[in-house]
């Protein structure tokens, strides 16, 4: 009872300091508003307005209708370049696609020739040029199709459905995961930099002196900066994410604060650890984008997790954030229940307890020598 | 403006937020005079010191200092080379990892000394001051004395008209005190055209000075010789004439102690040989002292003797190496809850939460100590009383002068009633009027209540009110007894004599007669104006300096980024591959199944169990089971025979959109390359079907390896976000700890100090891109098709970039916290979502659009990879170079301006 006062008392004292650093506010509420807003609306589609050239040798009535075919939002209207200067043009990362049409191909067509259409794609510009170049093909091959009218020989089609985002908003995806990223930043930042300004200011030494466990200091800052967290959280998905950007999610809101908090616990133990390692400021920030770049882009965020090396996959499951984010997919956008995203909750609350474990342990080892 | 002032006040006004500083405070001071303020805590001497040295702006009235007025840059440009500041506070403006020689050096760089003279100087004034023998010591690791003494040499390098001293004496013991003075007035002889300010707490100091200002509430009270003012007051002592001044009565004297403890009173604290090694430095050596209860026991010593060492080891703080301590007769054990209710602790430097207010302060502590609600509210009135501190109680702590500051600490020491009150210099720094209070205070407290008192102090009068003290030289316990015992033992008249009598006994170097003088007048000092390029890399230099101490930060800058690019190199892959489909299958022929064959036989895809409905079909997505389900609907074999309209059901996990676009595409592709399957087996087809084939030829990367792809990618993030975040913290690391002062005092201009911080982390992040390189060239076996010269003159361009990038962050932000996590704000998701690192910039949309067409990473993204997969020299990529370059100009140049060269 007594210890639990205390770390009440202790985490309202946190509260009241976060209160007096404006700025520091002013980036909290920024990073849950503008920066999840911003990154929402940044790319509506991977295949948005991607750039497509075309080397037309052909000039026939079936080059042009494959021309037309290449449409907005998809593609920004093809432009015709010559074969001198494409590769250039490419070098210079103008253009995703280029798509060569040969010579005689509607002649060749006609007499059964089998000519060939060279799709050439800028390799280096990843996610567009794997999704995009499956598009590529179809759309030619449609209007092939569509122009030997082969359509009533064979008329089998695919009715093709997106489950769960069915105009495959890309919008919908980096708003939650802009979301994740700023829990974990935040939630990691606030816990190891309060504990670092104790240190900093002379203040950790005076907690020493009083009846004052380290657990009750730790656990003090992972209540207070993960409430501050988990509020600035629900904010931005009530009110960013369901009101303004207006994406439909699935899932109980309930389960997802739940899974946050249970997440922040991970990230706020993981802050204390980072801080009880750190001397100085600059040495924590160094430590922190260690820890922070790979679990924004590997944790299934930006790239899909399944397809990472599986050492890496085995490493990235340590990471909170990876089971957070699966967590978030499945609950979000597919509006999984407690009885299909119970193990990323365990895995949550497994990793927790052991962060908070061994960042205690540490804390415990060096709290002398802070003084 | 008369030509015999030095500075000269009109209407002087200063405000921080809603607390007032200077009210309208008009003043003359003397030319060629050692000149004090004194005056209580917080009423603005250190504000207007400030104001005159140049360190803040001005906000109204008018402020001339040498016959120029400070408030304009020009002038004030000519002035920095004739004053000389040192702020409050021990060695602030000292750099702490630097030696001795180092930090005088810098100091004499940044007012452009010719390399020559600089030595000489530099030589006689560490020889002048004795810390010669100690020039390769780090300044931190200084005992306060000397740190002071080097703060004097530093500001006296440059041969000021003016100098500046705010409280040069505040935390040091009696002989380094005396020696400081000592000097002054040597440089005094040497140069007696020198006009010397200082803001002291000391009246005996005081009584030295040629004028004297008293301050009070931001205004004006007296000012002229000393002895008109004691003239003026009646009085016979300046500590009398100050109290009289303030309206304040005193006892003449300060309180007779009260008759020593009977022995047979209770053993409150009690030491034996206790001794605490940091690995070869003894801080402790075998102390032993015995503490009655209820009695005031001093402890005496120069700085960094070990006084606060031992009282941290009595509250447990430290645990000791050898010896033993107890509070009564209870040996301290490490971590000892019980042991610590019973005590008080008021630490060296101010140690609340400065964001709380006074009442919070009280609360929190009260309650951490398990007070009752009721206690609480019943201690707090008490002590608010007793401290005088009820008119503070919604102040916030940060605002509170150091007087106010040290009741607080001490009411807060005193929340749970403690047994034993441990205190560490409780009133450095705190005027004669409130140190009087204080110690009046504790006298209640001990007699009355019983409270031993265990305190560290450096005021002699203070140590007088002691009922034992006992003194410390390196880490050893010299004497123990009743001040006027140790007095007479010594043979002196006064306890500071006999204090620097058993010191100068302890440590017989300091008695060495010097042979030089610190200062010559027949010396010129040349210096030049205008932008120096000697002084923009004695910036750099310090920097270096500091940043190679810092090993730790070193390497972690260097190996984080080599670690990050092996994590992230190996770890984005945007291949999407291992599909998981499951098919519902309720035609079962073999076209069905040649269907389903056709998409399991591919790479990208893996089948799983067959589906039985549509229920299971939702669920297995739902479950993340499979991310494809494909349903070939009844009769699909015969109605496809008949030449019906068939559609097949294709349902695709969205929620992750990329994925499911790529998946999209593949099953349009299969299901192309079935059906051309097909036709060509339709020996019925009536005419000529005509198939054209589509080749995809990926050109920079043919076998499509993400790592090729990836790291030139990679490259660019990382060579963003460390240099930023460095540097940035760099900057905002010297305000919060106070060097900052250092830049706003010499002639220093933004661009020298802009450039000068820039350039080592400009060296870092280039020795940053070629481990990166090398890393990428023959650890992951990435070629660098293009031209390596080419690649690193957009490397540099954007290193530029990114380090003026953090400066000019830290132009806004005072906090190290908020420098750390806005400048990840500013670089993480721009550098890596909206640079084209995964998605080309031409398809973002709004706000993301316009970032990503002006975010130097877009540049330098496509520099990278052209260099790296596209074989592109220095033609190719021309434009990105001007881009980089025009971006290195523009925010180097938007930074300079940004950089404040005072506080405001």
């Amino acid at each position: 009872m007594r210890s639990i006062n205390i770390i009440f008392n202790l985490g309202i004292k946190e509260l009241v300091s976060l209160s007096r650093d404006p700025m520091l506010l002013l980036f909290i509420v920024m990073a849950f508003t503008v920066f999840v807003y911003t990154a929402a609306s940044a790319t509506p589609q991977t295949l948005h307005k991607t750039p497509i050239a075309i080397i037309d040798n052909d000039r026939s009535q079936l080059s042009q209708q494959i021309v037309n075919a290449f449409t907005e939002p998809y593609f920004l209207p093809p432009e015709y370049v010559s074969a001198q200067t494409a590769d250039r043009d490419m070098d210079r990362g103008r253009f995703t696609f280029i798509v060569d049409i040969p010579e005689g191909l509607q002649r060749d067509l006609l007499a059964n020739k089998q000519p060939e259409i060279q799709v050439i794609v800028d390799a280096t510009r990843m996610s567009q040029a794997f999704t995009g170049n499956g598009y590529v093909q179809a759309i030619i091959q449609t209007e092939v199709a569509e122009f030997t009218q082969q359509k009533a020989i064979m008329p089998v089609t695919v009715a093709l459905r997106a489950r769960f985002n069915a105009e495959l908003n890309s919008g919908w995806f980096s708003a939650i995961m802009e979301l994740i990223n700023q829990i974990t930043m935040l939630s990691i930042i606030l816990t190891g930099a309060a504990l670092l300004r104790e240190r900093e200011h002379g203040t950790i030494e005076h907690l020493m002196v009083m009846p004052v466990t380290p657990m009750q200091i730790m656990l003090s800052k992972v209540w207070s900066m993960g409430l501050v967290v988990l509020v600035a959280a629900a904010f931005s998905l009530f009110i960013v994410i369901k009101q303004v950007l207006d994406i439909p999610t699935l899932g109980s809101a309930g389960l997802f604060l739940f899974g946050t908090a249970l997440h922040l616990f991970a990230t706020t133990s993981m802050g204390i650890f980072i801080g009880t390692f750190a001397r100085s400021m600059p040495q924590f920030g160094l430590l922190f984008l260690l820890i922070i770049l790979p679990m924004q882009i590997l944790s299934g965020g930006m790239t899909p997790f399944d397809s990472m090396p599986i050492a890496v996959q085995w490493i990235m499951s340590l990471a909170p954030t990876s089971h957070f984010t699966e967590f978030g997919q499945g609950l979000l956008f597919r509006g999984a229940g407690l009885d299909i995203v119970w193990p990323q909750l365990t895995a949550l609350l497994a990793i927790g307890l052991v962060f908070f474990i061994i960042s205690w342990r540490n804390f415990h080892q060096r709290i002398a020598q802070m003084a | 403006m008369h030509a015999g002032l030095v500075v000269s006040a009109t209407d002087l006004c200063y405000h921080y937020r809603k607390t007032t500083a200077l009210n309208g405070i008009s003043l003359a001071i003397p030319r060629g005079q050692l000149c004090g303020f004194i005056g209580p805590d917080g009423v603005g001497k250190s504000t207007l010191l400030s104001l005159i040295a140049g360190a803040r702006a001005v906000q109204r009235g008018q402020l001339q200092v040498l016959a120029q007025d400070i408030t304009s840059r020009r002038s004030r440009k000519l002035l920095m080379r004739q004053i000389a500041y040192m702020p409050q506070g021990l060695g602030k403006n000292l750099y702490p990892t630097l030696s001795v020689l180092e930090n005088l050096t810098f100091f004499a760089k940044l007012f452009a000394i010719p390399a020559k003279q600089r030595d000489e100087r530099v030589k006689r004034l560490l020889t002048a001051t004795d810390l010669w023998s100690f020039r390769h010591r780090p300044s931190g690791k200084l005992s306060g004395g000397m740190k002071q003494k080097l703060g004097l040499c530093c500001a006296l390098v440059h041969n000021p008209d003016l100098l500046l001293l705010d409280e040069p004496t505040t935390g040091v013991d009696p002989l380094s005190r005396r020696q400081f003075w000592k000097l002054i007035s040597e440089i005094r002889q040497q140069q007696p055209d020198i006009s010397i300010i200082v803001a002291t707490a000391y009246m005996e100091e005081a009584e030295q000075f040629d004028w004297l200002a008293t301050i009070n509430n931001g205004q004006l009270l007296t000012s002229g010789k000393p002895a008109q003012l004691l003239a003026d007051t009646q009085t016979t002592s300046l500590e009398q004439a100050f109290m009289r001044l303030l309206g304040v009565t005193s006892q003449a004297t300060p309180n007779p102690p009260q008759p020593r403890p009977e022995h047979d009173r209770a053993i409150a604290i009690e030491a034996q040989h206790l001794t605490l090694k940091f690995g070869a430095f003894t801080a402790v050596d075998d102390a032993s002292f015995r503490i009655n209860k209820g009695e005031i026991f001093g402890f005496l010593g120069s700085n960094g003797c070990g006084k606060t060492t031992t009282m941290k080891m009595l509250t447990g703080l430290l645990p000791p190496t050898s010896g033993s301590a107890a509070l009564f007769g209870q040996p301290i054990t490490h971590y000892d809850i019980e042991t610590r209710k019973r005590v008080g602790y008021m630490t060296q430097t101010f140690s609340l939460y400065e964001e709380l207010t006074v009442a919070q302060n009280l609360k929190l502590h009260g309650k951490l100590f398990g007070l009752s609600h009721e206690q609480l509210t019943e201690r707090i009135e008490i002590l608010a009383q007793q401290l005088d501190l009820s008119a503070l109680m919604p102040q916030l702590a940060k605002q509170l002068p150091v007087g106010e500051r040290q009741r607080l600490s001490l009411a807060v020491a005193l929340i749970h009633e403690p047994d034993i009150l441990i205190l560490d210099e409780p009133t450095s720094g705190v005027d004669p009027v409130a140190r009087d209070t204080f110690w009046r205070q504790l006298q209640v407290l001990a007699r009355q209540h019983g409270v031993t008192l265990f305190i560290s102090t450096h005021f002699m009068n203070e140590a007088e009110r002691c009922d034992r003290i006992s003194l410390m030289h390196a880490g050893k316990v010299l004497v123990t007894d009743t001040p006027a015992a140790i007095t007479q033992a010594s043979g002196k008249d006064s306890l500071e004599d006999a204090f620097v009598y058993y010191l100068a006994q302890a440590q017989p170097d300091t008695a060495t007669p010097r042979v030089s003088s610190p200062t010559q007048r027949d010396e010129v000092v040349v210096q030049r104006r205008g932008f120096s390029l000697s002084r923009l890399l004695s910036i750099s230099h310090r920097e270096t300096i500091e940043l190679m101490r810092d090993p730790v930060r070193l390497a972690m800058a260097l190996i984080g980024s080599v670690i990050l690019m092996f994590v992230l190199g190996y770890g984005i892959n945007m291949d999407v591959d291992e599909i998981d489909f499951a098919v519902l299958d309720r035609d079962r022929t073999s076209v069905s199944r040649d269907y389903t064959l056709n998409l399991s036989g591919s790479p990208y895809f893996h089948q799983q169990d067959e589906l039985t409905d549509y229920t299971e079909l939702e669920q297995r997505l739902r479950s993340a089971d499979i991310s494809l389900a494909i349903e070939i609907p009844t009769n699909f074999a015969s109605n496809l025979q008949r030449g019906n309209q068939v559609e097949l059901g294709a349902w695709i996990d969205g929620s992750m959109p990329m994925r499911g676009e790529t998946i999209q595409g593949y099953v349009q592709g299969m299901h192309a390359e079935w059906l051309n399957y097909q036709l060509s087996l339709q020996p019925s087809a009536p005419s000529n079907p005509g198939r054209i084939s589509v080749e995809s030829r990926y050109r920079y990367n043919p076998d499509i390896e993400s790592l090729a792809a990836m790291v030139p990618a990679v490259i660019p993030l990382l060579l963003m976000l460390f240099p930023a975040i460095l540097t940035s913290l760099s900057v905002v690391r010297e305000k919060e700890l106070g060097s900052i002062t250092n830049f706003y005092v010499t002639p220093t201009r933004k661009s020298e100090f802009f450039l000068g911080k820039q350039l080592p982390y400009l060296a870092l992040a280039m020795l940053n891109f070629f481990i990166l390189l090398v890393q990428a060239i023959f650890v992951f076996d990435v070629e660098l098709k293009g031209s390596l010269m080419a690649l690193t003159l957009a490397s540099l361009l954007y290193v530029v970039v990114a380090t003026a990038l953090g400066l000019i962050m830290s132009a806004f932000l005072n906090s190290q916290i908020a420098a750390l996590f806005g400048t990840a704000l500013a670089t993480i998701l721009p550098a890596s979502q909206f640079s084209g690192m995964i998605t080309p910039v031409t398809s973002l949309d709004g706000l993301a659009r316009w970032i990503g067409e002006i975010y130097p990473t877009s540049y330098y993204m496509i520099a990278s990879r052209g260099a790296f997969s596209k074989a592109l020299g220095f033609g190719d990529l021309t434009v990105m170079l001007i881009g980089l370059a025009v971006a290195a100009v523009l925010f180097t140049m938007i930074g300079i301006m940004l950089v404040k060269k005072q506080e405001r």
